[in-house]
């Protein structure tokens, strides 16, 4: 693996996110808590980045602050040239309903309504006209493999159906970023290779993936690597040999009905 | 189910309001039927200024009206159309072996007119009768049914406190009056007769004045008021020594009571209102504390905190509009079964249904907004992180 340090680049194009210098520190009672130290990071558009680190290493406070839930307490945060520290908190959540999508561990789909019902949430949000909400919803259900089962409900679909309707959800209004806090976390093995499948897929197409986990393995599906630790980053580096998930998947066992693995 | 154990506040609330308000009207409906049974283009003149619409006579009133004022009354203003001067008398009257305690009305003989009150056999006294102060007498429903229970009361004779009176009429029945009293029963005789062998007081109780017609009540009172005062020779400066009611007044007197109680009994009925508002307002707090999660997924991918605020307002409204129209349906069935069973006359209007709706639909959105408040102040990051 080459290490290379993150430098801006030297022109704007194709720049996504421009991260520069923020600290989060927050108050936890008495103590204050410095979440982040001064973390600077650029994103371009269409890559695919892979956060890592330990818990308590600062990645979900970046998380947070890169999906606009939060905001630091210094710095600046750019997405594609937007100042996101000025904004109130109206135009976060409407940025956070256009220009990003979020895929969470615990997939987070709401219980009591079906698949196609789901997807066409953030649309509700965004007042796209009835009929158009229920093609696109169909058409993002469909992107990820789910054409057949939009009516279904979640407590009917397995972890990785879910998972699949969260992404669907998340591409529905046309993000520029996917962002996914430990995607595969609740999944096995072989669906978490089929989920990262999608995210390849997705990125081949032009959208850009950031994605958090601690699984290394999760990691090498990503092209570049920004590892956290102590509230800063400590390496940032690309991956030369990603894996592809449709070939890694040809080399993982089923496991049938009686929980035993085939040949 | 919760949101049913939920709504019961407001149900029952709404049906009691509504159940409430009918009863009220009701009575204040009833009440108006009955003074319009007094007979319908009536004035009252009594003697002596009083203070309050009553249909009451001072004890020991001032002796100023007489019968020539009445005379006077029937023959000088063109528009009164009949005249019954009046005296009261009570006490036990005495048929063969039964008796019976009533009131004795002195009455003129066009008082059956004014009334609008036919006899249902036999007849009534005439003014020679009044002249003369025959000892005649027309008896009321209740009387002769307490007095001649098997026998025909016309032409028998009765004793009033010992002066024996011939019957020669009974009177239709006309029920309870405003007031709760059993119109039918009375004895009605000349008002002469009354005075000179019954009454203690030689003077007038009261002149019952039917005015040619409705239109005409205004000008009758007017003209009564400009007789009298001119035969008392009054002072322009000095005040009525003589009191008129027409039958507006009793009306509102009457109906004055009504209202207020009907405005009490809606209080009582609103007091469960508000308990079903606040079990809305702790369902929603609890709605939200379990939707945490949900709260914060929906504001993950962009719903702002009006959206959330909306969202939950919109909860609140149709738990309290679905319990309003639920309590409206049955409400409305509790009154008419009050009405057949109770016997009391209930009347729906459009009014009460109408302010029981708006007050659900305050309800709702009185005691949603905290809860929903609450829910839109979420902060996303902890909202997601609740178990």
């Amino acid at each position: 693996m080459i290490e290379r340090q993150a430098m801006s680049s030297p022109s704007r194009d194709g720049e996504l996110i421009r991260i520069d210098h923020i600290t989060k520190v927050y108050q936890l009672g008495e103590v204050e808590v410095h979440a982040l130290r001064g973390v600077s990071v650029h994103v371009s558009k269409g890559e695919f980045v892979a956060i890592m680190g330990a818990s308590g290493s600062g990645k979900s406070t970046f998380m947070n602050i890169l999906g606009c839930l939060d905001k630091p307490t210094k710095g600046t945060y750019d997405l594609e040239g937007i100042d996101v520290g000025s904004l109130s908190r109206d135009e976060l959540a409407a940025i956070r309903n256009k220009k990003i999508g979020f895929v969470f561990q615990g997939f987070n789909l709401l219980s009591r309504t079906s698949a196609i019902e789901n997807v066409e949430l953030p649309m509700f949000y965004s007042t796209v006209s009835n009929k158009l909400r229920k093609s696109k919803a169909i058409e993002a259900l469909k992107k990820v493999g789910l054409g057949d089962r939009i009516d279904h409900y979640p407590n009917q679909l397995s972890g990785g159906q879910q998972q699949r309707v969260a992404i669907a959800r998340a591409l529905v209004n046309d993000p520029s970023i996917i962002l996914a806090d430990e995607p595969t976390g609740n999944l096995d093995s072989r669906t978490s290779v089929e989920v990262m499948g999608i995210f390849q897929e997705l990125n081949e197409n032009g959208i850009t993936v950031i994605l958090v986990t601690h699984e290394p393995d999760i990691a090498q599906f990503a092209k570049r690597h920004v590892v956290f630790r102590d509230g800063k980053i400590r390496a940032d580096k690309i991956n030369t040999n990603p894996k592809i998930a449709t070939e890694a998947i040809k080399d993982m066992p089923t496991i049938d009905d009686e929980g035993e693995e085939a040949a | 189910m919760r949101s049913f154990l939920t709504m019961l506040g407001i149900i029952i609330g709404v049906a009691a309001v509504i159940a409430m308000l009918a009863i009220g009207q009701g009575a204040e409906y009833s009440v108006k039927q009955q003074i319009a049974s007094l007979g319908t283009n009536v004035l009252m003149v009594f003697p002596g200024a009083q203070q309050q619409a009553g249909v009451r006579v001072a004890a020991g009133s001032a002796v100023t009206l007489t019968e020539d004022d009445a005379e006077a009354i029937a023959t000088e203003c063109p528009a009164v159309q009949f005249i019954s001067p009046g005296s009261f008398a009570g006490g036990q009257v005495i048929a063969g072996n039964l008796n019976w305690n009533t009131h004795i009305q002195g009455v003129g003989p066009d008082y059956l007119e004014i009334r609008e009150w036919p006899v249902e056999y036999g007849e009534f006294f005439t003014s020679q009768d009044v002249k003369s102060a025959t000892k005649v007498c027309v008896l009321g429903t209740t009387v002769a049914t307490n007095l001649f229970p098997e026998s025909d009361p016309v032409d028998q004779t009765i004793r009033i406190r010992n002066v024996p009176f011939k019957v020669i009429g009974v009177l239709t029945s006309k029920g309870q009056n405003a007031m709760g009293q059993d119109q039918d029963d009375v004895i009605l005789a000349p008002y002469t007769t009354v005075i000179r062998r019954l009454a203690h007081w030689q003077n007038l109780a009261y002149v019952l004045v039917s005015a040619v017609s409705l239109q005409d009540i205004a000008t009758a009172q007017q003209q009564i008021t400009d007789l009298l005062r001119m035969r008392h020779k009054i002072q322009p400066y000095e005040p009525d020594d003589f009191t008129i009611r027409n039958q507006t007044d009793i009306a509102s007197a009457a109906t004055a009571t009504t209202q207020i109680l009907t405005i009490l009994l809606a209080s009582i009925a609103s007091v469960s209102l508000l308990v079903g508002g606040i079990g809305i307002m702790n369902i929603m707090l609890v709605s939200v504390t379990e939707r945490t999660r949900e709260i914060g997924i929906r504001m993950s991918i962009g719903a702002r905190a009006r959206d959330i605020l909306t969202q939950f307002l919109i909860e609140a409204l149709v738990l309290s509009l679905l319990g309003g129209s639920t309590g409206i349906v049955l409400g409305v069935i509790g009154s008419s079964a009050i009405s057949n069973f109770a016997k009391w006359p209930t009347i729906i209007t459009a009014f009460s249904i109408i302010l029981s709706f708006g007050f659900s639909i305050a309800i709702g959105i009185f005691f949603g907004f905290y809860p929903a408040r609450k829910a839109a102040l979420l902060n996303p990051i902890d909202a997601l992180r609740y178990e």
